[in-house]
């Protein structure tokens, strides 16, 4: 791969071990986009945001958050970009950089998941429920669908703690250490 | 034949049926399946949304407990699991950086050797014939869609794993069980993931289409492999109906329940009870038409 000097480039290919400039931007990936409905933004332009450095358009686009990962774009795309791992990435970097995303939603599910696995050293549903509506103040989604979960056995009462859990603890905060910039 | 286990939490949570459904299947088989001990999340859809190292860090520290366990391989029955085990395996091959830093994480040297497996593929090593040689109960009027979602089949460049755009392997499992496996379009489709709690507006949009599809073909229910598809297609589909006039329902099972109810197991063993769309009666009602058709010939 050619020298990158540019600082954010260099972050966005340390993750990913491939260049957003292989992009010919056919729009194979926007086309075939299950979210593409809910993007202001499609994912074809997201990627020319960043070939053109208009770094910050992408990090704050809603169309980061709201790729839901189903990787149909990596496996159709003809230059074999991945592009399910370069939105992963922009995530991350946008995570390490403190930028506010612009979906807070997606954001505060995903960091009250990892809240939980590091609590417990596995997910927990209903802590998971609780620090979700906790963080977004949506106490009403899903209030007529809780019962049901409740009485189906769906939803266990206590969370199930892992032995070693302090590793898991301990590895998600070196994580992060490591991971800030 | 013996297994390694990797559950998942999704299996020990809300799709405890798939667990259930798993373990009565497997005692039938004459298989046995070992759960990794102490096993933790694998970071599923959240982790790789965070951060890149804890993507990678997350299961190899499942993949180094299995090795030490002795266990060759893994099944990972929720493809989100397999998909993450996976695609952690594989970074970690082919990045040396990212070993290095996953080594410095977990603090101790990581190797490989083991192979990881979704469901489907675990099926495919008892084999067809095994299972056909075991159906106690004639599915022969039951239409099924099979589907496999995002995360057994995509990047194929890691899973390696039947055709990711017209995959075919489950289809083989449904009609081996005695079922009839329909042609339709979605099998691939995204049912709209872990939006179901930020964006439920998205998975209801995504899976309503996915169920339309089902019905379209006279699928009489779908089959899945993968619990957050489950819980998109059966839990929210009670809003699906509520929200759309004119909506039909379509009870969603797990692989394993309808090889359970092929081999004549309790519908309670096989968690049928806890689903929100009730696939029970309808079940029940094609066994009859079958046994009466019988007996009339």
């Amino acid at each position: 791969m050619e020298q990158v000097t540019d600082i954010f480039l260099k972050r966005l290919i340390d993750i990913t071990s491939q260049n957003p400039s292989q992009c010919y931007q056919c729009g194979k990936c926007s086309a075939g986009c299950p979210v593409r409905d809910f993007l202001e933004t499609p994912p074809n332009r997201i990627v020319r945001f960043v070939q053109l450095g208009l770094y910050e358009l992408a990090l704050t686009s809603a169309s980061i958050w709201l790729c839901a990962g189903c990787l149909t774009c990596t496996s159709r795309c003809p230059k074999n970009f991945d592009l399910a791992k370069f939105m992963d990435a922009l995530r991350q970097i946008a995570v390490q950089d403190k930028i506010e995303p612009a979906d807070k939603k997606v954001f505060k599910f995903h960091k009250a998941f990892m809240n939980q696995v590091k609590k417990h050293g596995r997910s927990y549903e209903l802590g998971l429920i609780r620090d979700y509506k906790l963080s977004t103040g949506d106490f009403l989604q899903d209030i007529d669908a809780a019962p049901s979960a409740f009485m189906k056995g769906k939803i266990s009462i206590t969370p199930h703690n892992i032995k070693d859990k302090e590793k898991i603890k301990k590895i998600i905060n070196k994580a992060a250490e490591s991971d800030s910039p | 034949m013996k297994f390694g286990y990797y559950p998942g939490c999704s299996l020990s949570g809300t799709a405890k049926e798939f667990d259930l459904s798993l373990k009565e299947v497997i005692g039938v088989l004459n298989s046995n399946l070992e759960e990794i001990n102490d096993w933790s999340c694998c970071g599923a859809s959240s982790a790789h949304i965070l951060s890149h190292l804890l993507a990678v860090a997350l299961p190899a520290r499942n993949i180094l407990l299995a090795k030490k366990q002795g266990l060759n391989n893994v099944v990972a029955p929720c493809a989100a699991c397999y998909n993450r085990l996976l695609t952690s395996q594989h970074e970690l091959k082919l990045d040396e950086k990212i070993r290095i830093k996953t080594e410095e994480l977990l603090e101790e040297k990581y190797t490989d050797g083991i192979e990881i497996c979704n469901l489907i593929q675990l099926f495919e090593k008892i084999g067809t014939d095994n299972i056909k040689a075991l159906v106690k109960t004639d599915l022969s009027g039951l239409k099924a869609a099979c589907y496999y979602g995002c995360l057994l089949l995509r990047p194929s460049e890691i899973t390696k794993f039947d055709d990711n755009e017209d995959p075919s392997s489950m289809e083989r499992i449904v009609n081996a069980a005695g079922a009839k496996a329909v042609d339709w379009s979605f099998k691939t489709e995204c049912c709209g993931a872990s939006h179901s709690f930020p964006h439920v507006e998205i998975v209801e949009k995504l899976s309503k289409s996915i169920l339309d599809n089902a019905i379209h073909h006279n699928a009489d229910v779908i089959i899945t492999a993968c619990p957050m598809c489950h819980a998109n297609l059966d839990m929210r589909q009670k809003n699906i109906i509520k929200h759309n006039a004119g909506q039909k329902s379509i009870p969603v099972l797990y692989l394993t329940q309808l090889l359970g109810i092929a081999f004549g197991i309790d519908f309670n063993k096989l968690g049928l009870n806890r689903h929100t769309i009730d696939p029970a009666p309808l079940i029940k009602e094609k066994i009859k038409r079958i046994q009466l058709r019988e007996a009339v010939v």
